[in-house]
């Protein structure tokens, strides 16, 4: 895993004026929403318009998401069509409840494919799930394909269902983040945070971050770009952190070069889930640097 | 293709353009432009038109626009947009034509 | 003839005013003695208070041809310009030369009586609304001279601009011509630009809407330079004279910017303890503040003074103790206008203090690093805040080319476009403030380096801060919106950007309708 997911900023697909600067923020990847922030006669408008940006605007190096609608509104299949033909990276799919449902839309994502000359299996899927069922069909919804590249937590929904609501400590959240978690880190893919929406409370976000953090999300889902660069912040590794992942890395160098098995530091076995987070480590503190 | 009713996109936010398609009773394309930018980019604009109804088969239509300063990709949306609407279209489109 | 920034100066132009072209920004060394106002004397038995403004006109001997001037501290909220000229009009008065320190959207009157030939010169250092379009479209026969706050100073005191009478309002007055701007029922804070004239000026006639005991101490405007006191109901609106707060901006574009120069400022030499600075009053300029506000705490650095338009957020920062000293020119807002009281070190400065670079020492000249925005800048740097990209005048010059050539470090903020209108273009349309002037440039897409900076670049590049050519930047912006067609105009000239020094910096011609 070397894409970093620290960020994912949510882009209204209606709004020219954001699609046009969502490259400025650094957010790590671009999610284009063609879904719920649509209203219903806007759909087809806001199809034409994240088309033509994902064709026409040059967004670097950042990774292109986009929302689609559900295969059940009936416009989702047209979403999927429009942004395979623009070359989108990543189709983000809502509402997530079984395996099956990532399976119908990868099967016309592929007919897409093939229609339109791309190498079949490059567009690349994230899901998300918003109810009890597709949390807890959360590792077959995550192993459900090898385009399947994470999962993720649709808050607001999730909490309705849960006929519960959001609070600031988040507790109501709990089950839903550990579980996706799990199934993330089982399946081998990435895990996203859902997004926080009191934009104007700085303190209450940054503790949000942190918790998740802690408990081991790869990135935050992003809804105002002044959000962006405090998860980058709190993402990004202390140079102790950075240190002592450098000497680790610089170990396994030596045990690899010298043909031991076994590597070790300072006296302890260094195994491989440590060599692999000191990598990851190394990763997040070279992004925040080249930020 | 056709255009055989009224067909309509965008908004007048800034950066965006709202876009109104006509059947056209005579024949051959109307095109009139309202632009903030219009001293800068108004002939600009109105070839992007042309050339995306050339692109589309459209050569019987009224298109007016009113403009805040939009960029290319999001006039030529809102056009698409419009003109799939006034041909009573919305599904199954050749994307890979535009 | 062409001045060294290869604008086209009309010859006519220069002899008629008796002025050079631009050639660079301290190069003119002055060789005259400063004009006096006329002496009047005022005895035990005179008064000054007036019943009505009809009267003061009278009394103060107004006719055909003489200039009156104002000040702009009532911002859009201003009733007493277009009062006063009203009634010059009504008593049948033409000819007459505008001499205000500035003009906003509010003043669009002037239109009238520039066609019915009461106004018929005018020299302010900006224009906006109905009255700059109209002036962009030739309805004044005279061009218009811009200049900025420095450089109107320097032409109040070199006598360029010879001001028959000032009418100027103030929050709060005596009988006697003690005024104040931070007492009243409308207080602006300081009269800064208000005080020149008021020594300056042959006759000086303030009006207030605030009568308070003699003596109003302590007060900007002395009773020895005052001739006449009219009291009316209303100078104008409070609410639009001093906002109630200024606060940062939250729009995410700015906040980018604003964090952008920062960066840039924190990683240049400049930023040490004690440092001076001065931003703008809002958008971008004004957030970089907050920015600074982080590393000034982070790195135990004090700001020695900061000065220009004041704002809550400067004057909270003084009183936490990371600013010691605040030079204010204009205040913004009430908690600025208020601050006076509380804190000594709150200084309320004049024009001519703050940036006239003739005089012994501006304060401008103590400034380390100034944060300006613009509406256009070119690859040379040179950076338009006048007129917009239709040509049409929008903007005023203001302390922008003064700070921006004494300040140390000058940096400019701005987004690379604004919806479809480029920021960064190959040749502003007017130049305000010369290039040679000008170090950095930040954008939302990325900062360009004055070549003339080496050094900044070097240390920048260290910091791993990234830079790019301006000319890059250029053609980005051109990448997103295509290439504008450029402007049509007359040969008419409607406007003439002087420099602070009184060389021609260029000229505003007349827009081509279409």
């Amino acid at each position: 895993m070397s894409q970093l997911r620290r960020t994912m900023l949510y882009v209204p697909g209606n709004n020219p004026g954001m699609l046009r600067d969502a490259y400025i923020y650094g957010a790590d990847s671009l999610m284009f929403d063609l879904e719920d922030s649509i209203a219903l006669n806007e759909k087809s408008t806001a199809r034409f318009l994240v088309f033509n940006a994902i064709k026409d605007i040059d967004y670097g190096n950042k990774e292109i998401v986009v929302r689609i609608n559900s295969l059940e509104s009936g416009i989702g299949e047209e979403d999927i069509y429009a942004v395979v033909a623009a070359g989108v990276d990543v189709i983000r799919l809502p509402k997530t409840e079984t395996a099956q449902d990532v399976l119908d839309v990868e099967a016309i994502i592929e007919k897409a494919e093939i229609k339109y000359n791309k190498v079949v299996g490059s567009t690349r899927m994230m899901a998300a799930m918003e109810s009890p069922l597709g949390v807890m069909n959360a590792y077959s919804i995550a192993t459900s394909t090898k385009r399947l590249l994470g999962i993720a937590i649709g808050a607001e929904d999730f909490v309705t269902n849960m006929y519960t609501s959001r609070s600031a400590d988040g507790s109501e959240l709990m089950v839903a983040r550990s579980q996706i978690l799990m199934a993330a880190r089982a399946a081998k893919v990435y895990a996203i945070d859902t997004v926080y929406s009191d934009v104007d409370n700085e303190a209450g976000f940054r503790k949000e971050v942190a918790l998740i953090k802690q408990l081991g999300f790869d990135g935050k889902s992003i809804i105002n770009p002044r959000q962006v660069n405090i998860v980058h912040e709190i993402y990004t590794p202390s140079k102790k952190e950075v240190d002592k992942a450098t000497r680790v890395i610089e170990a396994s160098h030596e045990a690899e070069k010298k043909g031991l098995g076994v590597i070790s530091l300072d006296g302890k076995m260094i195994d491989k889930p440590i060599v692999d987070r000191a990598e990851r480590v190394v990763t997040l503190a070279k992004a925040a640097e080249e930020q | 293709m056709k255009i055989i009713q009224n067909g309509s996109a965008g908004t007048l936010e800034s950066s965006d353009i709202l876009i109104q398609v006509n059947p056209n009773k005579s024949k051959g394309i109307n095109i009139h432009i309202d632009s903030v930018v219009k001293k800068q980019f108004g002939d600009e604009i109105r070839q992007l038109i042309i050339k995306t109804l050339q692109t589309l088969e459209v050569d019987c239509c009224e298109v007016s626009v009113i403009d805040k300063g939009a960029l290319d990709f999001a006039i030529v949306s809102r056009l698409q947009s419009a003109l799939f609407k006034g041909a009573g279209v919305d599904m199954n489109i050749c994307w890979e034509e535009l | 003839m062409k001045n060294s920034l290869c604008r086209e100066i009309p010859d006519n132009i220069l002899e008629q005013l008796n002025k050079k072209p631009y050639s660079s920004p301290f190069r003119e060394v002055p060789d005259f003695r400063a004009v006096g106002r006329k002496v009047v004397s005022v005895g035990p038995n005179d008064k000054k208070l007036l019943d009505s403004i009809d009267e003061a006109i009278d009394k103060t001997g107004l006719k055909d041809g003489m200039t009156i001037s104002f000040h702009h501290h009532f911002r859009s909220g201003d009733r007493v310009v277009n009062d006063v000229i009203d009634r010059i009009a009504k008593k049948g008065i033409k000819n007459i030369c505008l001499a205000s320190s500035s003009l906003t959207d509010i003043h669009y009157p002037i239109v009238e009586h520039i066609k019915n030939g009461v106004i018929t010169s005018i020299t302010t250092s900006g224009l906006r609304g109905e009255l700059a379009e109209a002036i962009s479209r030739g309805v004044l026969e005279t061009p218009v001279v811009f200049r900025s706050h420095g450089g109107r100073a320097r032409a109040i005191e070199s006598g360029e601009i010879r001001i028959d009478v000032a009418f100027l309002g103030v929050p709060s007055s005596d009988e006697y011509g003690n005024a104040s701007g931070e007492r009243g029922n409308s207080i602006c804070g300081s009269l800064g630009y208000a005080r020149v004239d008021s020594r300056y000026a042959d006759r000086v006639v303030l009006i207030t809407d605030c009568l308070m005991d003699f003596p109003n101490l302590p007060g900007s405007i002395k009773q020895v330079d005052v001739d006449y006191v009219v009291v009316v109901d209303s100078i104008g609106d409070a609410s639009k004279i001093a906002s109630g707060a200024t606060r940062f901006t939250t729009n995410p574009k700015e906040l980018l910017i604003a964090q952008k120069a920062s960066k840039v400022i924190v990683n240049s030499s400049y930023f040490k303890e004690g440092f001076s600075f001065q931003t703008g009053s809002g958008g971008a300029s004004l957030a970089v503040t907050r920015f600074l506000k982080k590393h000034m705490l982070e790195d135990g650095i004090k700001a020695s003074f900061a000065l220009g338009g004041i704002t809550q957020p400067m004057v909270e920062l003084h009183e936490e103790g990371l600013i010691e000293h605040l030079y204010d020119v204009q205040s913004f807002d009430l908690y600025s206008a208020n601050s006076y009281n509380r804190n000594r070190k709150h200084h309320e400065i004049d024009a001519s203090y703050y940036a006239n670079l003739y005089t012994k020492g501006c304060i401008a000249n103590k400034l380390d690093i100034v944060i300006l925005s613009a509406l256009e800048i070119d690859i040379d740097f040179n950076v338009n805040v006048i007129t917009g990209s239709d040509g049409a005048i929008r903007g005023a010059s203001g302390g922008h080319s003064d700070t921006a050539a004494s300040a140390k470090l000058t940096v400019i903020v701005a987004p690379l476009m604004r919806g479809r209108i480029p920021t960064v273009v190959k040749s502003v349309q007017n130049i305000i403030t010369p290039g040679e002037t000008v170090d950095v440039l930040v954008t939302d897409r990325g900062i360009a380096v004055n070549p003339r900076r080496q050094d900044l670049i070097d240390r920048l590049n260290k910091a791993g801060v990234p830079t790019m050519l301006i000319t890059e930047l250029q053609c980005l912006v051109e990448s997103f919106i295509g290439s504008p067609k450029q402007n049509e105009f007359e040969d008419e000239i409607v406007g003439i950007i002087e420099y602070r020094d009184g060389t021609i910096l260029d000229v505003i011609r007349k827009i081509k309708e279409v």
